[in-house]
Order: structure tokens, then C-alpha cells, then sequence
């Protein structure tokens, strides 16, 4: 067995108007099917990809928004949302959409998924990866 | 490509998924099933159904793993595992159960 590697997804862009988000989005998805451990961080605009109440219907393009909260589903449970980048857009934890996942060392108990950090912290996250994939 | 459902016809790709998740029908879901070599019963039509809600709620048609560990949660052990799962779908669970739902194929699925 090969080891498990820490891949970190770092997503800087928003959502819509370019593929990036969407991409992002399927790669990990099938980084997690593959059972390695996978984190995502949201910096810059990235951190627009988790607010909640998004619409497309007027640039007919699929909203994707709910399936980051299938990622539980995929044992993708650690999603790092960079406070000043929130800060800077005028946005707060109250803005992003709910991600939880249910614990399975814990008698499947719910719990948060998204984490708001600082850029220092955040540092960190990054030096941390094995691999670290930018979006 | 197409499938005939009551007269109409339902444009496919080259794999038999369909290319507009707006014309899925429990019909049209019938005729799918039929050219996979699958007959529906209410066993199938669980997971089908269970596909349909899971992806209208999150936008994906989950991973096979995914699929069996929600079904587990959901029905119970005897019914959310991989091998009631095949002989259901003997071609591959979330592959053809996604197919019939008229969902296009799981992401990561290869």
C-alpha cells in the first residue's frame, strides 16, 4: 500500500465566470474517491464559492454550490476558509452555506466542516500538504 | 443517438447517458433499463429513486463507495452493500442505476 498523502486544494477564484471553481471541485471529488486526505482552502474571491444562497439562473450555468455539501459523503471534511479574505469582501461565517459531516469515530455526530483561520494560519495549512494543487 | 419513448425521442450520448436530464421519465427510465438488460422492481427502483434525490439535492451523482455507505444509513446493512448492490446492477451500481435515473455518470467514475 502505497502511503496516504495530504493534498490541499487552494481555491482563489470565484465561482462562475471561469471553470476554475467547478474543476477544483471535481478533482477533489475524485482525489477522494481514491482515499487520499484531501483539505481544500479558500482564499481571495475563492472564499465566494461557499456563500450561501447562490443563483445562476440568469448566466445559465449549473450552480454547484450544494454539492460542497455532499463532500462529507466523500470522508472530505476539513475545508479552511481564510478570515481576511472574507474581511476584505465584506462577508462573515454568517455569509458561507452550512458543511457538516458526520463523525464516524464519534457516533456519526455532525460537525462543522468549514473552518475560518488566519493568513498566518493558513500559512501553515499550506506548509503542511504534500501536495498542494492551485485552482 | 436517441431512445423512443411514447413517440418521443430522447437524445443519448455514445454511452447511453442522456443529454438532458429534463426528459428523464419513469418511461423513459423503463426503455434505459430495457436496452441495459435490466428489469425494474421495486428493489431497483429504490436506488433509482434514492439516485434522483441525491443528486437533486446536491447536484452530483455520487461515487459507487459514496452510494452504498448513504443506502447503508438509509436501508439498512442488508441492503448498502456491494454485493446486493451488483446483483442489482451487475454492470456497476452507480454506473448503470445512474444511467437509468437519467443522471450523468459519477464523477470519478472511470
Amino acid at each position: 500500500m502505497s502511503e496516504v498523502k495530504k493534498f490541499l486544494y487552494v481555491n482563489r477564484k470565484a465561482p462562475y465566470g471561469t471553470i476554475y471553481a467547478l474543476e477544483s471541485l471535481e478533482v477533489v471529488l475524485i482525489g477522494a474517491a481514491f482515499e487520499q486526505d484531501v483539505r481544500l482552502a479558500f482564499v481571495d474571491d475563492g472564499v465566494f464559492q461557499l456563500t450561501k444562497g447562490q443563483s445562476t439562473d440568469g448566466i445559465g450555468v449549473k450552480n454547484f454550490s450544494p454539492t460542497f455539501r455532499a463532500l462529507g459523503d466523500y470522508d472530505v471534511n476539513k475545508l479552511y476558509v481564510e478570515r481576511e479574505s472574507l474581511e476584505e469582501r465584506g462577508l462573515s461565517e454568517d455569509d458561507l452555506q452550512e458543511i457538516t459531516y458526520e463523525d464516524e469515530d464519534d457516533d456519526w455526530e455532525e460537525k462543522p466542516s468549514i473552518h475560518i483561520i488566519s493568513r498566518a494560519e493558513m500559512a501553515d495549512v499550506m506548509a503542511d500538504a504534500d501536495v498542494v494543487l492551485s485552482f | 443517438m436517441a431512445y423512443q419513448v411514447n413517440g418521443q425521442t430522447v437524445e443519448h450520448d455514445e454511452e447511453g447517458y442522456i443529454t438532458n436530464l429534463g426528459d428523464w421519465s419513469k418511461e423513459l427510465a423503463e426503455v434505459i433499463a430495457e436496452a441495459e438488460e435490466i428489469e425494474m422492481d421495486d428493489e431497483r427502483w429504490e436506488v433509482v429513486n434514492f439516485l434522483r434525490e441525491y443528486y437533486d439535492e446536491y447536484q452530483i451523482a455520487p461515487a459507487v463507495r459514496v452510494l452504498i455507505k448513504a443506502l447503508k444509513k438509509s436501508m439498512g446493512p442488508e441492503k448498502g452493500n456491494n454485493k446486493y448492490m451488483y446483483e442489482l446492477f451487475p454492470y456497476g451500481p452507480a454506473k448503470q442505476a445512474c444511467k437509468i435515473a437519467g443522471l450523468p455518470k459519477p464523477t470519478g467514475c472511470v
